[in-house]
């Protein structure tokens, strides 16, 4: 019998999921894997963070705890403490409720809740997104029904940022347009603006009453501080301006399959925001009714205490701290051994990720010789590597760059 | 180089239009801009707009309306605002104990600590999900020893629950089966036509309930289905309609599926009360069994929300059984597509939970006796509700239909007004399409239930 879905053809594997799918087939005890940015301990393990554990047990302990649906904008302690982490506890626009909180599934969720809810309730339909950016963010907000265009933000010659260019190219978006910013340790270059350069851009996105949507992943996990990760977010809701804001808990709880994430709308007025929650939820519900309680719980838990919230903070330093310590042994033995061209962009980028500037044909070779799997852009997750595997990554890239082409 | 634009953009309506037709209007106040501290300078837009200095602050989301509260959960948020002592929440559909309180299976409280104990890490599932989860919920769903199982033949992707897992199946019959409608029954569950409007799939209803028998309308709805396109989707409960709890008979499942096969439509199954129904799992799996049997090609949207009480750990799946593993797979990898791009890939927490349950046989057993008990405690509830209808009724109404509807919910008849009264007078919170949730009633309360559906049945037209 002819199946109805005959016509429906193999879809390609994600190009970033699809890294660890090879590195999985792989049978080299010297592969590493420098695809998915999630981090590994200095063993090469996943981490589950000690307070992770501790919330769970108490979750486990409590008697009284039910399983019963959660609103559809999820539990509300999860989104006040969401909020005021990414915003500062004494924020005024949470304190006028001028702040429209969902809880979503992580980043990705976060992304879509909300590029729907523009779809559906803005004017504008177009979205400007860093050149390069997150491989998925164009599909979210394409999926969504918004239409993508790019702005400046890498310069492959300095392997930092286009200012000028990112400047130009917001400066002639058209008004209203919303923009899309890493609000720190930008995916996948690690390049960020500086303090001045992000109150230009703010100064700039006001002027032309552009819609600034943040992506906040790396909160804490970029520099190893909180309140640091989250200025650029804050510059631009002290103006009284209005954003969108994405958070997730993957990275800086490592609640990666859990799903935990934000969406918050900050508005001009509390009724607005009241509003807006309100048609937040008919987007929500005929995508998955309400959000998965666990993760929610575990950080909530360890957001409202203070002991574990420090406890947190610690760890969180922790893995930031291993991160730097990684870039900064890389930067080393690349000098060491006197490979050619300038690798201090290694030790200038932040975050998880280090954009190399190797082309795909570098990238090719590392996978095939020296079993080495990344995204073909060039790009490394830093938190993949560790003190014992690093000279195997620099003999990779020595290789790459100093073999006849 | 930072500049000040002042203007006020003239305001204007813009349609857009829900895919069954309505045009709706969305006026916007377009942008308005903050006054910078320094620096004001007048610029005139190129496109002829008149820009003028603005002292007001407005949001562009000033024209947002107030959303209507959801139907469903809006009950129960008007039931919490309710402090008469005989209130009664027959909202929304979730398990009660006798004592009206939330239940969690000693099972699932058994997974969670050892989920614990065993200490796991949190590493991004697959897009598609846990990989043990999406075995044993396709061997629960069509057996474990179906050939469709064995052949490969089911693409199955972890889902939001039952919604998430609908919502990946619409996406894939938007992208794939462009102009294909969706057949819904008459009524569904009220998120189904939101599922297939914001997935911008076109949907028609086929004749289902029967207001004068309180039972199914089944001429109606087979000549609604022969009617529809060759190539439809029938959306379809597998037990346990809801709202209505009126199920087709064995027999009345056989023709809709001939109805299926004479019109080349694809069956596409909602199964969120699987051993929820009548107890047992098999049974209640039968509807989706006898069609994939007869060698069709099926959707099916699994639910454990209210079988093994995780309504908010979100787990499901979606299941579509092709004619050869090879369509399967490149039906699996369209899914996954289009689950990237919502949220990446689904959470870990209740997969593993249901994985923990179903993969040990002591606690399959035990899942098994507590899913009998709370279908029981339901059966024993519609037995004391009917009783106390037909005892306290001297009108010679028929009140049988309670006891032959099956699973959570009933569909009482009552109209609008009638349901209003059983909130007003008598502070019973129900959905106003007449629907009660069986499992919000304890026996203690069936007379009172008795009484305030007697009144508003009979004294409210």
């Amino acid at each position: 019998m002819d199946s109805v879905f005959a016509a429906i053809v193999q879809a390609p594997e994600d190009p970033i999921l699809g890294v660890t799918v090879a590195y999985n087939k792989d049978q080299s005890p010297v592969k590493l894997n420098l695809g998915v940015g999630a981090y590994r301990t200095e063993e090469g393990k996943p981490l589950v963070l000690n307070v992770v554990r501790k919330a769970e047990q108490l979750l486990v302990n409590d008697q009284y705890r039910v399983k019963e649906y959660l609103p559809i904008l999820g539990l509300a302690e999860f989104n006040k403490l969401s909020a005021k982490l990414i915003l500062g506890d004494d924020s005024p626009a949470i304190q006028r409720n001028r702040v429209a909180t969902a809880q979503c599934l992580s980043g990705t969720g976060s992304l879509r809740v909300g590029a729907e809810f523009l779809a559906k309730h803005y004017h504008e339909h177009t979205i400007y997104i860093p050149q390069p950016s997150w491989g998925n963010h164009l599909k979210v907000f394409t999926m969504a029904g918004l239409s993508v265009k790019t702005y400046s933000y890498y310069d492959p010659t300095t392997r930092g940022l286009n200012f000028r260019g990112l400047l130009e190219d917001l400066g002639a978006a058209p008004a209203g347009a919303v923009v899309l910013l890493h609000a720190c340790a930008h995916n996948p270059t690690g390049v960020d603006p500086t303090v001045e350069q992000w109150e230009q851009i703010r100064k700039l996105i006001r002027s032309k009453g552009l819609l600034p949507f943040f992506d906040s992943a790396y909160q804490g996990f970029a520099s190893g501080s909180l309140d640091a990760d989250a200025q650029p977010v804050r510059m631009f809701v002290a103006d009284g301006g209005e954003c969108f804001i994405a958070q997730s808990y993957a990275k800086n709880m490592g609640l990666y399959g859990e799903r935990v994430g934000a969406l918050s709308i900050v508005c001009k007025a509390a009724d607005v925001a009241s509003r807006v929650e309100s048609q937040l939820k008919l987007v929500i519900r005929p995508m998955y009714s309400n959000p998965p309680i666990h993760g929610a719980s575990i950080a909530s838990t360890i957001l409202k205490n203070s002991d574990m919230y420090n406890e947190w903070k610690i760890e969180l330093k922790a893995m930031a701290d291993r991160i730097i310590s990684m870039r900064k042994q890389l930067f080393d033995a690349l000098t060491a051994k006197g490979t050619p061209g300038d690798w201090s962009h290694i030790i200038k980028q932040i975050g998880m990720f280090t954009f190399t500037g190797l082309n795909g044909d570098q990238v090719a070779f590392m996978t095939k010789e020296y079993h080495i799997y990344m995204t073909s852009d060039g790009r490394i997750s830093m938190a993949g590597l560790s003190s014992g595997t690093v000279p195997h990554l620099a003999d990779a890239i020595h290789a790459a760059v100093t073999r006849a082409s | 180089m930072a500049s000040s634009v002042l203007s006020l953009a003239s305001a204007g309506p813009s349609a857009s239009l829900s895919s069954n037709g309505i045009e709706k209007g969305k006026l916007n106040l377009g942008n308005c801009f903050k006054k910078e501290k320094t620096n004001l300078f007048l610029k005139t837009k190129s496109v002829g707009r008149i820009s003028m200095v603005v002292a007001s602050d407005v949001s562009r989301f000033e024209g947002i309306t107030m959303a209507p509260p959801d139907p469903i959960l809006g009950v129960s948020e008007a039931f919490k605002a309710d402090n008469h002592e005989l209130k009664l929440n027959l909202g929304v559909g979730a398990y009660r104990t006798e004592e009206l309180q939330p239940y969690v299976l000693d099972v699932v409280k058994k997974a969670d600590k050892l989920l614990l104990e065993k200490g796991e890490n949190r590493e991004y599932l697959p897009i598609e999900g846990l990989a043990a989860f999406n075995k044993v919920t396709a061997e629960l769903l069509f057996g474990a020893d179906n050939p469709v199982i064995k052949q490969q033949r089911v693409a199955t992707v972890q889902g939001l629950s039952g919604t998430g897992s609908l919502r990946l199946a619409a996406a894939l019959i938007e992208r794939y089966f462009p102009g294909a409608k969706v057949l819904i029954s008459s009524p569904t569950w009220g998120n189904h036509k939101n599922i297939f409007n914001d997935a911008r799939v076109p949907w028609s209803e086929y004749r289902y309930y029967d207001p004068k028998t309180v039972g199914l309308d089944f001429e109606g709805m087979i000549a609604d289905i022969k009617e529809a396109p060759e190539g439809s989707f029938i959306l379809l409960h597998g037990c346990a309609h809801n709202p209505t709890g009126i199920d087709p008979t064995p027999e009345q499942w056989e023709t809709i599926a001939d109805v299926i096969q004479e019109k080349n439509h694809i069956p596409f199954f909602d199964i969120a009360y699987q051993g929820f129904a009548s107890g047992s799992l098999d049974t209640d799996a039968a509807s989706v069994r006898m069609f994939v049997a007869r060698g069709m090609e099926v959707i099916a949207a699994q639910s454990y929300s209210k079988n093994l009480g995780l309504y908010a750990e979100r787990i499901g799946a979606i299941n579509v059984v092709c004619s050869s593993s090879d369509d399967a797979a490149r039906v699996k990898s369209q899914l996954k597509r289009i689950a990237r791009p919502m949220y990446s890939n689904p959470p870990v927490h209740g997969a593993r939970i249901v994985a923990s349950v179903v993969g040990d046989a002591a606690l399959f057993k035990e899942w098994n006796a507590e899913m009998e008990m709370m279908a029981g405690r339901i059966m024993n509830v519609r037995q004391k509700l009917f009783d106390s209808l037909s005892s306290k009724d001297k009108s010679g109404k028929d009140w049988s239909f309670v006891l032959r509807q099956i699973g959570m919910f009933s569909f009482t008849g009552l109209n609008k007004a009638q349901c209003d009264n059983m909130t007003n007078k008598w502070h019973v919170y129900m959905t106003k399409d007449g629907r009660i949730s069986l499992a919000g009633l304890s026996l203690a309360k069936c007379e009172y239930l008795a009484d305030a559906i007697i009144d508003s049945y009979h004294n409210v037209s």
